[in-house]
């Protein structure tokens, strides 16, 4: 498996996957971070200072998905057709629903738009060439540098007729944190949906009561949100003082 | 605010002889009963919330938290491979499926899968399965501690302590092992490991008959099992429920045979359902899934052949085993040969030593692994940004899910059948709250 594939794109003709014309495109990729081992000052005589790595833009696979030296892909072309088709019937137009479909380590993500998010699932439960009965729950993923969606859902599917799995990622701006609640589809995200909630600020619009689940009712802030600290407090052991996990040095 | 149209009379505290008077005056026919999360038969600190018309449940809510330790968002500080410390003492009872679905999960996303050794595979199954038997002992004994049944529940324990008698030999200790690493796990087995395991399943077998001998048809267990907190595959499907409850329904849905992993694919082994959905039906589930895990164990003890434990990936795999010393643990002599004998690798020195504290880096993405744990699909969904410590680790823990079901069990049966309900769940507060 090539590089490319790893990544979810598409097989690319010789001269565009040459290392050098790879590396031009990764220079044109945002910078992720800067630095290395955490040194943040000028007192860096590592020489890593001015070190920059690149991250790849916002993955978008191809047709075809599936890929047939991979037997863990073979049904992503069938289950993109049967939910096209499925969701033209209920006049949903494909492309207006999912944003992008991402293909990667064997697995197929769709990145549905929140506004046709209940439709969506409905149709995945509902058409017999679909049949995800069974939904593993939401939870969510902060990304600050995610400029206008950084609050992301993350929806695992499993189809117990079909044998399939996929997955649905539906995210929202920081501003206007709500996406639709799909309990009245699954029941079972009752809970999973409350505790989004409370970890990260998403609302779940429609949910019957939103109310957090893990923390005490009075708390303030989403604690598994990347701004909101780990919390804890330097411990000092024969003399040497051991500072709380999140200030230790990175090496991210 | 609306103003409560009936009398509220709050027995939470204050002076008992007003409480008596004033109910007694107001004569109201509800109860509202919080029952935990301080009560021996809730599992931990869980706190269910019944509405009760004389002995009849109208209404259960449940309350979760009380042990909620912020183990993902801990993670996040941590790299990949101390994670595992933190994962498995999520659901304390299943430490081993913990561990191996968090690494199935790293493997996927470093894209290792296919390169872990045969024999680490091999212990991973053989570790999950005896995990297995004593979660399901469990489940039984607190059952019928629950029902005040003692005899159940000594024995469920004592049955159990010969499970983890092995895992003490193998891992080091009775629970929280952070024995399965990414890349395979952390130890060989110990000499003698072998003949221990032979013991238990010549053993095992006697004791699950003398367990069954005292259930199976025990009129007494009878009464209060059957046809008590039924739930059909519509509402286990609906409600997200996996694992035994859903097998007692009758759809017989195991990871291990629909989506093989640790090379499942090569056990023979069955799935036990019952059609009974009750929670009668679901300890007979329990106790077939012990009788084919003793089956897997033996396979695996046949399949255990000779090799590496850990990847032979030198960015991922640990240079050195520890080996036994005066402490009961030390260094590896060979490794400390490596880098101080005659020519001496200092970068061998250094690479050990940034490898254990920096921690190997996963290319950036997401994944999800799941597993059958005893209780159901146990699920870890990660996302990696290229770094050394997981981006975000998130466990759908089948306890969670599963909890959520008390209403639909519980509602319109009698208070003594909640006790029943809630242990047919077998719920972990520790995997439920993570």
């Amino acid at each position: 498996m090539t590089s490319n594939e790893q990544q979810g794109k598409p097989n690319l003709p010789e001269k565009d996957n040459l290392p050098a014309e790879l590396g031009r495109q990764r220079l044109n990729s945002p910078i992720a971070r800067t630095g290395m081992f955490g040194a943040k000052t000028t007192g860096d005589t590592s020489g890593y200072g001015r070190l920059r790595v690149y991250r790849p833009a916002p993955l978008a696979s191809e047709r075809p998905y599936s890929n047939p030296d991979d037997p863990r892909t073979l049904y992503f072309d069938e289950v993109a057709d049967a939910l096209e088709r499925s969701l033209k019937e209920v006049g949903t137009p494909y492309d207006t629903a999912i944003k992008r479909v991402v293909v990667d380590r064997g697995e197929i993500t769709f990145h549905v738009r929140r506004e046709h998010l209940v439709d969506v699932v409905s149709r995945l439960r509902d058409d017999p060439a679909l049949r995800f009965e069974l939904c593993l729950g939401v939870n969510g993923v902060h990304y600050p540098d995610d400029t206008d969606n950084e609050l992301h859902a993350v929806y695992e599917l499993r189809s117990i007729t079909h044998n399939r799995e996929i997955r649905l990622e539906v995210t929202c701006p920081d501003a206007d944190p709500h996406i639709p609640s799909i309990v009245s589809v699954y029941p079972t995200n009752d809970w999973h949906e409350r505790e989004t909630w409370d970890f990260f600020g998403i609302v779940f619009d429609g949910h019957p009561a939103l109310t957090r689940i893990q923390m005490p009712d009075d708390w303030h802030g989403h604690p598994q949100r990347k701004d909101y600290p780990l919390g804890g407090i330097p411990v000092e052991y024969r003399g040497a003082k051991v500072p709380p996990p999140d200030e230790r040095r990175s090496y991210a | 605010m609306t103003t409560p149209t009936e009398t509220y009379v709050d027995a939470s505290g204050g002076d008992w002889d007003e409480v008596v008077a004033a109910a007694q005056k107001g004569q109201p026919d509800r109860l509202v009963v919080n029952m935990g999360p301080q009560h021996p038969s809730t599992h931990g600190v869980l706190r269910l919330i019944l509405t009760l018309e004389g002995e009849t449940v109208t209404e259960a809510r449940v309350g979760i938290g009380y042990l909620h330790t912020g183990i993902e968002k801990n993670m996040e500080y941590r790299t990949w491979t101390q994670g595992t410390t933190f994962v498995t003492r999520m659901d304390y009872l299943t430490p081993l499926f913990n561990e191996t679905v968090y690494c199935l999960a790293v493997e996927k996303l470093l894209g290792i899968t296919d390169r872990i050794p045969e024999r680490a595979n091999v212990i991973r199954v053989m570790m999950m399965e005896l995990n297995r038997i004593a979660s399901h002992f469990v489940a039984m004994a607190t059952f019928g501690m629950e029902l005040g049944a003692t005899t159940i529940m000594t024995n469920g324990f004592r049955e159990r302590e010969m499970v983890l008698d092995i895992f003490e030999m193998v891992t080091g200790l009775r629970m929280n092992h952070a024995y399965v690493r990414p890349g395979g796990v952390a130890q060989d087995l110990p000499p003698g490991t072998v003949g221990k395991v032979r013991e238990l399943l010549a053993e095992m077998p006697k004791r699950l008959k003398d367990m069954r001998k005292l259930l199976d048809a025990n009129p007494i267990y009878l009464a209060r099992t059957r046809d008590v907190a039924y739930l059909d595959v519509t509402g286990c499907l609906a409600l997200g429920v996996t694992g035994p409850i859903l097998r007692a329904a009758g759809l017989p849905w195991d990871l291990r045979k629909a989506k093989p992993y640790c090379g499942y694919e090569n056990y023979e082994f069955d799935v036990p359902v019952s059609d009974g959905a009750d929670v009668y039906a679901r300890y007979r589930v329990r106790m077939a899934e012990i009788e084919e895990s003793l089956k897997i164990i033996e396979q695996c003890l046949d399949k255990l052949q000779p090799g590496p434990v850990m990847i032979e990936d030198a960015k991922i795999g640990w240079p050195a085993q520890l080996a036994l010393g005066p402490d009961g643990m030390g260094n590896a002599p060979s490794h400390i040969a490596h880098i101080m004998g005659r020519g001496g690798s200092m970068e061998a020195l250094i690479h050990h030593f940034k490898l254990v504290t920096e921690g190997f880096r996963v290319p950036p993405g997401q994944a999800y692994a799941m597993v059958e744990s005893p209780k159901g699909e146990l699920g870890c969904y990660a996302v990696s940004d290229g770094g050394p410590r997981p981006y975000r680790v998130h466990f759908r823990d089948p306890s969670f899910t599963n909890l959520q079901a008390v209403a639909a069990m519980c509602e319109g049966g009698t208070v003594a059948d909640v006790i029943a309900a809630v242990a047919s769940i077998d719920p972990v507060m520790g995997g439920v709250d993570r």
